[in-house]
């Protein structure tokens, strides 16, 4: 088992400076039924949505790639078919598709296999590793590739963890048990997170070959055990790319924050949100120049989990103090009877300043922001069901 | 023999909806067919070698039992995807 040792914080609380992206911004929506690209103009008032491509697929996440701003990867299945990978260069004219997609092995005669249901989600590593990308996948799986998105292998020792049968409950998601968050620190490429739904959040190491759990202090009032090892429920794990010591989840059960530089307990930041409004959802947004700062999109998950947004009032909620205080976001989003949501991998920022945020939603509209959630206006609507909004740039 | 394509799988056989096979079984021809389309297996048949779950294998208009099920050279294999949602 990996010591979960913390090492020490790179910075208390980093500002770094980063010049504006060159070229025009992009948003890539991936929905329940194909996949969408928003181009805005420098000002980034304007939209324009093109596509769609991979028309009647699940596109379950949708990435430009940061290190080299030109590849395109998809995660996506069919109602019918199996799931793959594909990848463009020219902006989606032409796509490949992976020629080794994520599988399991197929098992030994007389045993039962696992088979990958979706690949649910994508990240890419480092830009010390230019080839390199990292797939999390239903049933739970994490899949390693270096070619730029054309050969998956598993990381065995994540799949095959003597541990993994343990770590996962009953199912998970309505999805199934699910693989997401995967981030890898920018220190050390050997330091990998991932979270699990539901399993919890685990970290390794060493690349990969083993896993140590890290759900101290995080509620799971699901599991008929005080405070377990493991079997929590993060919707969303995100580490901060300033100081990738400070630790934000939205979990089933509420917000959290951990700097590993003081402890190894989670502390639920999501107490300090409005009785009312409660601290459930999914996505999970960080400032990148600001640790303290960070947006969540609660929804209603309170007696049945309609999964809408509380009151039919759908708002933002953010944080300039590390989750002590909340303040609440709505100008420019409907005021009443809006019974939508957002999906884990459906809300982002654009690096830029001020900060633009982007949210997707489950009635197929894409809102943005850009002055930090001060003001929100809709970009894009009519679209399916939105599983993924991701940013990046297009040079002119 | 003969190979009819549901539209899903068409991409990868170039649009056309039937193709040519070889084998001596289902699954012989089915890897044949990924042999001369890469890719159209996996999409259709998972890593654990079951069809997947909204896809069925007609031989001469029979279901399929088995991907172990002998074929012949004139034998006609259609690929067709489940009504599954109205």
């Amino acid at each position: 088992m990996a010591k979960p040792a913390a090492k020490k914080s790179a910075s208390k609380n980093p500002v770094a400076k980063k010049s504006a992206p060159k070229g025009l911004p992009v948003v890539l929506v991936g929905t329940r039924k194909g996949a969408f690209v928003l181009t805005g103009d420098a000002n980034r008032r304007k939209w324009q949505v093109t596509g769609p491509h991979f028309l009647g697929n699940v596109i379950q996440h949708f990435l430009l790639d940061p290190r080299d701003q030109r590849t395109l990867l998809i995660a996506a299945k069919t109602g019918h078919l199996g799931p793959t990978v594909f990848r463009s260069t020219d902006w989606g004219k032409r796509w490949k598709e992976a020629s080794r997609p994520p599988a399991f092995p197929k098992a030994a005669e007389g045993e039962t296999g696992r088979a990958v249901k979706s690949v649910f989600w994508l990240t890419p590593g480092l830009s010390s590793q230019p080839k390199v990308w990292y797939a999390g996948t239903s049933p739970d799986g994490l899949f390693r590739c270096d070619d730029g998105g054309d050969t998956w292998d598993e990381v065995k020792g994540f799949n095959d963890h003597p541990l993994r049968q343990t770590w996962m409950k009953d199912g998970g998601s309505a999805d199934g048990l699910l693989t997401h968050s995967i981030a890898i620190d920018p220190r050390d490429a050997k330091h990998i997170y991932l979270s699990i739904s539901t399993g919890g959040t685990f970290e390794s190491r060493d690349g990969g070959a083993d896993w140590a759990p890290l759900n101290r202090g995080v509620v799971a009032d699901f599991i008929p055990l005080k405070d377990p090892e493991w079997g929590h429920d993060p919707h969303l794990f995100v580490m901060h790319p300033a100081d990738p010591d400070r630790l934000y989840q939205q979990n089933h059960c509420g917000i959290y924050r951990l700097d590993r530089a003081k402890g190894e307990t989670w502390t639920r930041i999501g107490a300090n949100m409005p009785k009312k409004v409660g601290d459930i959802g999914f996505p999970l947004v960080v400032h990148p120049r600001n640790v303290d700062t960070a947006w969540v999109f609660p929804m209603d998950g309170t007696s049945v989990w309609p999964r809408t947004s509380p009151e039919g009032k759908p708002a933002c909620y953010v944080t300039r103090n590390g989750g002590k205080s909340w303040q609440r976001q709505d100008r420019g989003l409907p005021q009443e009877h809006a019974y939508w949501t957002v999906m884990r991998q459906s809300m982002c920022d654009d690096g830029r300043d001020p900060l633009g945020l982007y949210l997707g939603n489950t009635a197929g509209e894409v809102w943005m922001s850009r002055d930090e959630g001060e003001k929100w206006e809709n970009i894009a609507r009519h679209l399916p069901e939105i599983y993924s909004v991701a940013t990046g740039v297009r040079a002119k | 023999m003969k190979v009819l394509i549901p539209s899903p799988l068409r991409s990868y056989t170039g649009g056309r909806s039937e193709v040519e096979g070889a084998g001596a079984t289902v699954v012989e021809v089915l890897d044949d067919l990924d042999r001369r389309h890469p890719g159209l297996k996996f999409r259709m048949v998972d890593e654990q070698g079951q069809v997947r779950e909204h896809m069925r294998v007609f031989v001469n208009g029979e279901s399929c039992r088995s991907l172990e099920d002998l074929v012949g050279p004139t034998d006609e294999v259609f690929i067709v995807q489940a009504l599954s949602g109205g």
